[in-house]
């Protein structure tokens, strides 16, 4: 029997515009990628989920301060709670961030800069359904791309909910931090943008190993329920 | 009611905003020690009094116009919304 295609939605706000990298990089990975509109108040049945990179709601007020109260955000909330899997990148980590899913906030670059480059990363996890295809320790170079990438922890946070930090911090994020996950370890937001590099013609295929991994995952999870 | 909300970055909360700002400032000759940028947020509400109002308002910051981990807030009821 041929393994079976996990659904991987892919949330669109006003204003998102790396949804379609994103859901072209999952079909491109064997998942069937499926949109997720905004206004969508019920997820379709999925096993993963996906909160693209762009500036939602133009970034008014805080970023991802007003996505996180679409009728998508909460399904997506409530899909998560019940342990599902979701990937916020970017835009999307501080949708996250702002839900209360993740911890922490993300702020404007030290060097009040747009950055917009390819930085160097190392895996802190690998024992987490988005980083199972990377060892820890192991280097990645993935493409950054905002204004607003500077990530402050909360006082309390958990040194092991760090899944990636900066070789060469870009945005003066505190102790290097690229990404982290929630105390479960089912949810997890990154600045860098895995959906960009997954290709070799695009510099760099190792986004390819985080969204795999994510694909993975998602797939063992169709095939326990079966 | 009328109402103003003043959003500020926490004390100790790195502000690169404020600090260009107030480099500006030092360049146009002004002594300036230390400069922060927040934000105003002009409302009006529906209230019966201003208690009411200011209660709704402080509501509003928790949730949404303000983040508790980076950001502090003031709300003041400013009078009466024009009839």
């Amino acid at each position: 029997m041929a393994s079976p295609q996990p659904r991987i939605g892919v949330v669109t706000y006003p204003g998102s515009q790396d949804d379609r990298d994103a859901l072209w990089a999952l079909a491109a990975l064997d998942a069937e990628a499926v949109a997720v509109w905004h206004d969508e108040r019920e997820l379709p049945d999925l096993d993963a989920v996906v909160v693209p990179g762009g500036f939602s709601y133009g970034d008014y007020l805080r970023c991802g301060a007003i996505a996180r109260f679409s009728p998508a955000t909460a399904a997506v909330l409530e899909f998560a709670a019940a342990g599902g899997l979701v990937l916020g990148i970017c835009n999307g980590f501080q949708i996250l961030c702002e839900a209360g899913l993740l911890p922490g906030a993300l702020v404007r670059n030290e060097s009040l800069r747009f950055v917009c480059r390819d930085v160097r990363l190392t895996v802190e996890r690998d024992d987490l359904p988005f980083t199972g295809r990377c060892s820890a320790g192991q280097q990645l170079v993935l493409p950054v791309k905002h204004g607003d990438g500077r990530y402050l922890p909360p006082p309390d946070l958990d040194p092991t909910q760090v899944v990636l930090r900066y070789v060469d911090n870009p945005n003066g994020s505190v102790e290097d931090i690229a990404g982290v996950c929630n105390e479960a370890g089912n949810v997890m937001g990154l600045m860098p943008h895995p959906e960009h590099a997954v290709d070799p013609l695009l510099g760099s295929d190792d986004g390819a190993l985080l969204l795999a991994s994510l694909v993975d995952a998602a797939r063992d999870r169709v095939l326990a329920a079966i | 009611m009328k109402a103003t909300v003043l959003v500020r970055p926490k004390p100790g909360i790195l502000d690169p905003q404020g600090e260009a700002v107030g480099s500006a400032l030092g360049h146009l000759g002004f002594e300036v020690r230390d400069a922060r940028v927040g934000k105003v947020i002009d409302l009006e509400v529906e209230a019966t009094d201003a208690a009411a109002a200011k209660a709704q308002v402080e509501q509003m910051c928790e949730r949404l116009l303000a983040n508790p981990l980076i950001e502090s807030y003031e709300v003041e009821i400013v009078g009466e919304s024009a009839a």
